[in-house]
């Protein structure tokens, strides 16, 4: 057996004074281990100061939404006292909560960075989408606008929020994730990815899609919200609210959210786990108006934050995977 | 807009693990059992996967279904890639790398094993220490995985037998000797039954160990990083130019081992040059002392020239080589076989390099762990190889260190990720 093992024990063999695991360390520093959020915030500091240094010309996607309002400190703590290396993008699909599309313009002037913002309504006028009918979910569609405002401004990088513990498709995504000259993500034959070494290398017209809180759950995000005391727009706390019960989901009533035979409107206590598109994005019935109670909700919260929340997931076993294969972030 | 007000968390400490073993082994029952028995399944996922199995024709639920990703998979019946799960007790945070088992996926267990604390090989204990086993333990010893605990499934089908278990554990540690793996759990368990998983279960008292929920709490992972050699890499360069902050000169990176003070005397490499950190600065403030794996800018004393791909290390400390040669063992991960004619990009820390293939030494057997001679490698393969470089890397032996020993290679017409290296030797 020893000789054919030769290769390996001179590849284990230990370097003189390395550290042999569990063995006390004389050097060791007064050191702490980091706690979960900061190991997930250096880790996520990494990766957006690796798109900074490698990529020629990033976006980072804001909505206003609490994935992207993360993202926007940890671009803080990676890139302050300089300024961001990027600009802030945003599509709006002409079918956001008015309150979060006043909270991305305040952070974004608060943060002194800029915001573009891309109209998925220009798509629709140019004849780039269309649609069934006003009332439809753009959420699908919010990729061709996406697509064009990166041809637009040539961007080689775009930065989203998207968490693997969100859905199936997601939990096979990389961090960088690639996408050809037509904006599509091909789950088999995606690149590799080794200890923290990314590549980040594209040919002109390809993009790469960059996820840093790739690992974080719902509940880091909302922990880290809270040990950083960031704002996140009224919506996400208990609010009473105008809906309608369908399917297994409520919905808020809006201009975009008609009633149908049989049902009625209710004026419930609800909160939003997410704020996507306001035709197909439910409230949870909740009593949590502080971020605090937020977190003890999440914490033994029994349904997924998409299940709860996203009527256009529950469509098929795939949706996300395909609306991905497309060119969705 | 609603503000609140700072609150103290726990710190839940973040362990990484990957699980090897194929369907077969009752892998993805096994995380099935964890998320579930640990309260970590959600009602519309449940009722997602009842809904499946019985569409499948099968009876109750099929827990391995919740590891099923995409269509494509789902079609097929089989895993093709990394899926990262993820869960929580009080006591730890908890990253699942779900490899699947095949032969022909060796390259994703490499790469979910890169970043793991801790591997869980699967054994059915009906088949004993399988050729199969045996790869998974190369990998995990190749790739310096820190911990391992080897998980006897199916002992309900064995009866609960101590002897079947003792004989696994005898066969499968004389070839660990082999590989100088230690830290070896081993650990009875019925994942679909919930024996000594989550809960111990009432048919294995005559096992004393921990259960595995335990051990995954409670393993100490604080020396699973080299806290010795200061090592970081330089990311990006911070001048922010503005009227306040006009000399303002920061290094900005990852501490990747090691730890610094301020005052602490550093030396730039490649260039030799040294100087005395000045300040360590944080969004949050200044502090006194960064320790990996923080992220964090550095100011130095003296105006040195210093860029992405330049190294700060401890003055006085174990050096880390310079050089332009090195070998190195390297799995290959491209469809496209390695040509030694061709040059290569290498990606080692904040740096990136062109390099030849000066020499294949020899392909591993990963079943008999046998050197055959080889001119190439084919994906799945893995070899040492000596490799020449265009401009000088700052490196450890991977050994010693993981993040200034391991390298990515490129390939540079169609940007691929094709090779994953640690580095064995280099030469001054």
């Amino acid at each position: 057996m020893n000789t054919i093992l030769s290769d390996v024990q001179e590849f284990i063999t230990p370097v003189p004074g390395s550290i042999m695991k569990g063995e006390p360390i004389a050097t060791k520093p007064v050191a702490r281990q980091l706690g979960h959020l900061d190991a997930l915030e250096s880790e996520a500091i990494h990766i957006l100061r690796e798109v900074a240094a490698e990529c020629t010309n990033p976006a980072l996607l804001f909505s206003g939404g609490k994935d992207s309002i993360v993202l926007l400190r940890l671009a803080e703590k990676a890139f302050r006292p300089g300024r961001f290396p990027f600009p802030l993008l945003h599509v709006d699909t002409g079918h956001n909560f008015p309150e979060v599309i006043e909270f991305r313009d305040h952070r974004a002037k608060q943060l002194g960075e800029r915001l573009i913002v891309r109209s998925m309504e220009d798509s629709i006028l140019q004849g780039r989408v269309v649609l069934r009918s006003e009332y439809q979910s753009r959420n699908a569609f919010q990729s061709v606008t996406l697509l064009d405002a990166i041809a637009e401004f040539r961007f080689d990088a775009c930065i989203g929020g998207a968490r693997r513990d969100e859905e199936k498709a997601r939990a096979k995504e990389r961090i960088f994730s690639f996408r050809d000259e037509f904006g599509q993500w091909d789950p088999k034959n995606q690149r590799p990815e080794l200890w923290d070494i990314y590549n980040t290398r594209v040919h002109p017209g390809e993009n790469i899609r960059v996820f840093p809180i790739s690992n974080w759950t719902e509940l880091d995000v909302w922990e880290y919200i809270a040990r950083e005391g960031l704002e996140v727009p009224h919506i996400y706390f208990a609010h009473t609210r105008d809906v309608i019960r369908r399917g297994n989901g409520l919905l808020p009533v809006s201009r975009l959210v008609q009633l149908q035979e049989g049902e009625k409107t209710e004026n419930l206590m609800v909160r939003f786990r997410t704020v996507g598109d306001m035709s197909c994005t439910c409230p949870v019935e909740s009593t949590a108006v502080s971020v605090e109670e937020i977190i003890a909700e999440t914490a033994i919260t029994r349904i997924t934050e998409r299940g709860a929340t996203r009527m256009d997931d529950q469509t098929s076993d795939a949706s996300m995977e395909l609306r991905k294969k497309e060119g969705y972030f | 807009m609603s503000a609140v007000e700072r609150i103290s968390f726990d710190h839940a400490e973040l362990l990484r693990f990957i699980t090897a073993g194929s369907v077969d082994d009752g892998k993805s029952t096994l995380i099935g059992r964890l998320l579930h028995d640990s309260k970590s399944i959600f009602e519309d996922q449940l009722s997602s996967i009842t809904h499946t199995t019985r569409k499948r024709g099968m009876e109750g639920v099929d827990l391995s279904l919740l590891t099923d990703g995409l269509q494509a998979e789902r079609e097929q019946g089989i895993t093709i890639d990394v899926a990262y799960r993820y869960f929580a007790t009080p006591k730890r945070k908890f990253i699942i790398a779900d490899t699947p088992g095949h032969e022909q996926y060796t390259r994703n267990m490499v790469t979910g094993a890169s970043t793991a604390n801790l591997a869980i090989i699967l054994i059915d204990a009906r088949k004993g220490v399988l050729i199969q086993s045996r790869r998974h333990a190369y990998l995990a010893s190749l790739v310096g995985i820190p911990h391992l605990v080897v998980a006897v499934n199916k002992m309900d089908l064995v009866g609960y037998s101590r002897d079947v278990f003792e004989r696994i554990c005898k066969d499968f540690a004389a070839f660990a000797e082999g590989l100088k793996l230690n830290n070896i759990a081993y650990i009875p368990m019925s994942a679909l039954n919930g024996d000594m998983v989550v809960e111990r279960g009432d048919k294995l008292d005559w096992y004393e160990g921990v259960a595995l929920m335990d051990l995954l709490e409670n393993v100490p992972i604080d020396h699973d990083i080299n806290l010795e050699d200061f090592r970081f890499p330089v990311q990006l360069v911070c001048r922010p130019q503005t009227e306040e902050l006009h000399d303002f000169r920061g290094y900005m990176g990852r501490v990747e081992s090691g730890f610094i003070d301020v005052s602490d005397e550093v030396t730039v490499l490649p260039s030799g040059l040294t100087s005395r950190i000045k300040e360590i600065v944080t969004y949050d403030g200044s502090v006194d002392q960064a320790v990996a794996p923080q992220s964090v800018t550095l100011t130095i004393e003296d105006h040195l020239d210093v860029s992405r791909g330049d190294m700060l290390v401890k003055t006085g400390g174990e050096l880390p080589y310079v050089t332009k040669e090195f070998e190195a063992m390297v799995c290959w991960l491209s469809e496209q076989s390695l040509d030694p004619r061709r040059k290569y990009l290498i990606k080692h820390t904040t740096r990136v390099v062109k390099a030849l293939v000066a020499r294949i030494d020899y392909r591993v057997d990963i079943n008999t762990l046998n050197h055959l001679p080889a001119d190439t490698l084919r994906m799945n393969d893995i070899g040492r190889v000596a490799l020449k470089m265009h401009q000088p890397l700052v490196c450890d032996p991977y050994q010693r260190n993981h993040a200034t020993g391991s390298f990515i290679v490129i390939d540079e017409i169609n940007n691929n990720t094709v090779a994953a290296g640690m580095i064995c030797m280099a030469k001054d």
